[in-house]
């Protein structure tokens, strides 16, 4: 079952980099990425656990943290300096 | 079952690294660019956790997916958000790369192949470093003793080399003014929620700092991660505030006392007839003499990755720009 | 026993709504319709395979750290849910208010309105 989990869980990371990829404007992009963060968090847990990672939980608790401040980043920036125009 | 799972993994990660670079390079917009650059981070990151290489995926995601997309960022806003790219197509150039390209793949088949166990690098000096571990620094993570205590003389260099980038960074674009300027009020869910956060970040850097020698962490993965609370701060709230907390003028001092507190511990060893980063010299126990030792020098490598990294990021948000 | 079932339902169910997460971000028409689709994977999934992988583990320092990890993602998920919302509201994309059944509906009502005062 926890393979079931690994694959379902690659599958959507995929299926997260396509919409990166194509997403029209760039806040789809942005969210693409962001989800694809959290999904890199899930797969590290549960593949951690089944391949038999060491340490893997300390290195999903800092991704965890550092997608929510390079989401955070990326939303400050981009407002700040590309208000209208060249959004795609 | 594990086996065809890590080749499943392997390849699929392999995949998208190379999607990530392609549209990376293809696209004009910048920011979006950068972020592609943060999440193949993530993916270089994973790879190495499925190699078991544990320290360098923590600090691979601190640093390339953390802090490297906020300096890219930073420097973005300065120059401009569309590649200026011409598109002009070189037979010549493509004919060289491929001529290179094929004589690297030549030269790798020499290799021996990856995991063997008659490699050079696993005879030679890898079951050495694990004995001598267990024997006499006494700590689980190996990673950690052999970059503080058996090559120890070479991660003062690498201390050196990153306090000297924080200094160079200084040198060309100087610290910068921001004045502090209040945030509209629309962000007050974001106030509210990051506040706790910065105090986990924070929390979150000093454990990797001190349990660097039972897991994986370290010194130079806790700066980043310790910085990285700052500038969350400075992100939700504003760099001028952010420099009301932490002054710019007190950070190149900190970045020197870091590698001053390595180079101290070395100097007592000196001041004790034994080699210079010797750290049976510092206490009646060897053993406990190292310990002692990978923690002081783990401290100051925190405290120089630390200031250097709040120190270019505040460098990079203080250059003035037109608004 | 029971434990290994539960965790294996969780697990499996963490995997469906994570697919249905994805497929909902690629295929649905509009900005902010993506949004609701995807904070399905964040909210609803991530807890369940990390309440899987614990009942696995059972009751060590690893799964008090999981927990600590499922409070992280669910708090700070939502506010960069609600963080892109207000930034895309505010630069202006629009959400899409049509689709095709709208408007075949619209159609059908103007021919049936036109059709009653013709007679």
């Amino acid at each position: 079952m926890i393979a079931a989990a690994i694959i379902a869980l690659l599958i959507t990371l995929a299926l997260t980099l396509i919409r990166a990829f194509l997403g029209p404007n760039i806040y789809d992009r942005i969210l693409a990425v962001n989800s694809f963060g959290t999904k890199t968090v899930l797969l590290i847990i549960v593949a951690g656990h089944a391949l038999g990672w060491f340490s893997y939980v300390d290195i999903a608790l800092m991704y965890a943290l550092v997608n929510f401040v390079g989401t955070l980043a990326v939303m400050r920036f981009f407002e700040q300096y590309d208000p209208q125009g060249e959004q795609s | 079952m594990i086996e065809n799972l890590h080749l499943i993994i392997d390849v699929c990660l392999l995949a998208f690294l190379v999607l990530i670079a392609f549209a990376a390079i293809k696209i004009t917009n910048l920011f979006v660019a950068t972020m592609l650059f943060g999440i193949f981070s993530f993916v270089a990151a994973l790879l190495f956790l499925d190699l078991d290489a544990v320290d360098v995926a923590f600090t691979e995601a601190a640093v390339g997916a953390g802090f490297s997309t906020v300096l890219m960022l930073s420097a973005l806003r300065l120059t401009g958000a569309i590649e200026n790219a011409k598109h002009r197509h070189s037979l010549l150039g493509l004919f060289i790369v491929g001529l290179t390209g094929a004589a690297l793949i030549y030269g790798v088949t020499d290799f021996p192949n990856m995991g063997d166990a008659n490699a050079p690098v696993q005879l030679h000096l890898a079951p050495e470093f694990i004995a001598l571990t267990q024997e006499k620094i006494d700590i689980p993570n190996v990673v950690t003793a052999v970059l503080a205590s058996f090559r120890g003389y070479d991660t003062f260099g690498e201390t050196v080399v990153i306090f000297s980038a924080g200094v160079a960074v200084l040198l060309l674009l100087g610290s910068g003014h921001v004045e502090p300027k209040r945030e509209p009020e629309q962000n007050m869910v974001l106030w509210i929620v990051v506040k706790p956060f910065i105090a986990l970040i924070l929390i979150f850097g000093l454990y990797v700092q001190f349990h660097g020698d039972f897991g994986a962490g370290g010194g130079f993965q806790a700066g980043v991660i310790f910085a990285s609370g700052f500038i969350l701060y400075a992100l939700v709230f504003g760099e001028g505030y952010a420099r009301k907390v932490v002054p710019a003028s007190i950070l190149p001092r900190f970045a020197a006392l870091g590698v001053l507190i390595y180079g101290v511990t070395g100097l007592v060893s000196l001041l004790s007839n034994k080699p210079f980063l010797d750290y049976n010299a510092l206490s009646s126990n060897p053993v406990s003499g190292q310990h002692m030792g990978i923690l002081l020098v783990e401290a100051g490598v925190g405290l120089a990755v630390f200031s250097t990294v709040l120190l270019i990021f505040y460098s990079f948000s203080g250059v003035n720009h037109n608004e | 026993m029971i434990i290994s079932l539960l965790s294996d339902i969780c697990l499996l169910l963490g995997g469906i709504f994570t697919l249905t997460g994805a497929i909902g971000l690629l295929r649905l028409p509009d900005f902010y319709s993506r949004l609701h689709g995807a904070s399905v994977t964040e909210s609803l999934a991530a807890p369940l395979l990390i309440v899987g992988i614990m009942l696995d583990t059972g009751l060590t320092l690893d799964s008090a750290k999981l927990v600590l990890i499922i409070v992280i993602m669910v708090v700070s998920n939502p506010t960069i849910t609600h963080a892109l919302c207000r930034a895309a509201a505010h630069s202006g994309v629009t959400p899409k208010m049509e689709t095709k059944n709208t408007k075949e509906k619209q159609s059908q009502s103007e021919t049936e309105i036109s059709g009653k005062e013709s007679k």
